[in-house]
């Protein structure tokens, strides 16, 4: 087993956000304070995990002609699951996600994973794999929701940070400080991913 | 039927709260396809085409599960209707107009992991729309997702030639673009219909 190594890649190297490019709808959309995105992330992370598991389970059965169909009906099993927990025992959390909790059914991270990691692989492996990218996901959406929920409302989890005088760039917690922000991210990961590369061709 | 209330609607979904721009529902697609404008236009006019019909699909088989007492299947009863239906318009399409068949390629099945569509459905529940609201809902959202996808191809065609920091090729300058013309649909948000 290398953990390690499916760590590494969840979170950096194959980022499932910043390099992937998956579920970016979702991470856009709520990230807009810390809660919100803690929520989010965890969610994911545990449908991620439990439909990989059940996929590769499943691997040899499932006929390859109707193979996204069946992975999505095991998504969207999982998701109704946590859309019904999340609303008994979260309703706050719940509310404020609203339609994004359902819509996690089509979020690329699961359907991809599904089809290019847990449909060849173990289950372990594939359980494994999908705790280190939904963690990958959720790093992500935090960092987000910090950056945005620090500039567009001075708090953080509802704590006054910025000084009283600081007045929020409210455009931040709109879409259009999502947008940039993802943006901006993803241009921190590329710089940070060429650069070995490039020092190593120096060599 | 009350027109003032549609158009309130159709004006919602195609500026003031653009599907893109306001509700961050189908960014896959418009940042995957919007490299060329003319592919952008033929994916924006097959996911209108998809949430019309999905609208309609999903208005029926939700008052089904209403009467079953089934609510919270909803989830899997609409993907699952959105999925057939795609597959449904992909196997007309092969066969009526070959031509769009081949342009669309690859983005034709993706269309049911397009957030939008499922999201469309559910909103249209949350909102207790009618089935004529549905549809007008289903349909104006995909009109505002083309236009954003029509306008997003063009700007990146001429992004590309200007001139940015190497780190941000590719998605990060697609994503800052897109981000100021969220900034510009914002100056819709004052529009209201009285």
């Amino acid at each position: 087993m290398n953990i390690k190594k499916q760590l590494k890649e969840g979170l950096i190297t194959q980022n499932p956000v910043l390099v992937q490019l998956l579920g970016m709808c979702s991470a856009m959309a709520i990230s807009t304070s810390i809660s919100n995105g803690l929520g989010m992330g965890v969610s994911v992370t545990i449908i991620l995990t439990l439909s990989n598991i059940i996929i590769a389970l499943l691997r040899k059965i499932i006929p390859n002609e109707v193979r996204i169909a069946c992975y999505i009906v095991v998504i969207a099993g999982f998701v109704t699951i946590v859309d019904l927990m999340l609303q008994a025992f979260l309703p706050d959390i719940a509310a404020s996600l609203g339609v994004f909790i359902p819509l996690i059914v089509v979020n690329c991270i699961i359907l991809g994973r599904a089809e290019a990691f847990a449909s060849k692989n173990t289950v372990a492996a594939a359980a494994v794999d999908g705790i280190c990218q939904g963690i990958g996901y959720t790093v992500v959406l935090l960092i987000m929701c910090t950056v945005r929920e620090l500039l567009g409302n001075g708090t953080l989890m509802g704590y006054q940070i910025m000084p009283e005088s600081y007045t929020p760039a409210l455009m931040m917690v709109l879409p259009v400080g999502g947008f940039i922000c993802l943006g901006v991210l993803i241009a921190v990961m590329q710089w940070a991913l060429n650069r070995p590369k490039k020092e190593k061709e120096g060599k | 039927m009350d027109l003032t209330g549609l158009f309130a609607i159709s004006l919602g979904a195609i500026l003031t709260n653009n599907f893109i721009f306001a509700q961050f529902l189908g960014i896959c697609p418009f940042l995957g396809v919007s490299k060329k404008s003319d592919t952008a236009v033929g994916m924006g006019l097959a996911v209108t085409f998809v949430m019309g019909l999905a609208s309609a699909f999903c208005y029926g088989v939700n008052i089904i599960l209403v009467k079953l007492g089934l609510e919270y299947m909803q989830t899997v009863a609409f993907i699952l209707v959105i999925a057939s239906l795609v597959q449904f318009v992909e196997m007309f399409l092969k066969k009526a107009i070959p031509t769009l068949y081949t342009a669309l390629g690859v983005y034709l099945p993706l269309i049911t992991t397009n957030c939008a569509v499922l999201g469309v459905a559910l909103l249209n529940v949350q909102n207790n729309y009618n089935f004529i609201e549905s549809v007008v809902y289903g349909i104006t959202g995909g009109l505002g997702f083309l236009l954003a996808i029509f306008l997003f191809a063009n700007v990146r065609e001429r992004v590309q030639f200007s001139d940015y920091p190497k780190s941000f090729e590719g998605f990060p300058i697609a994503l800052v673009t897109a981000g100021l013309m969220a900034l510009a649909f914002m100056g819709f948000s004052g529009l209201q219909v009285w």
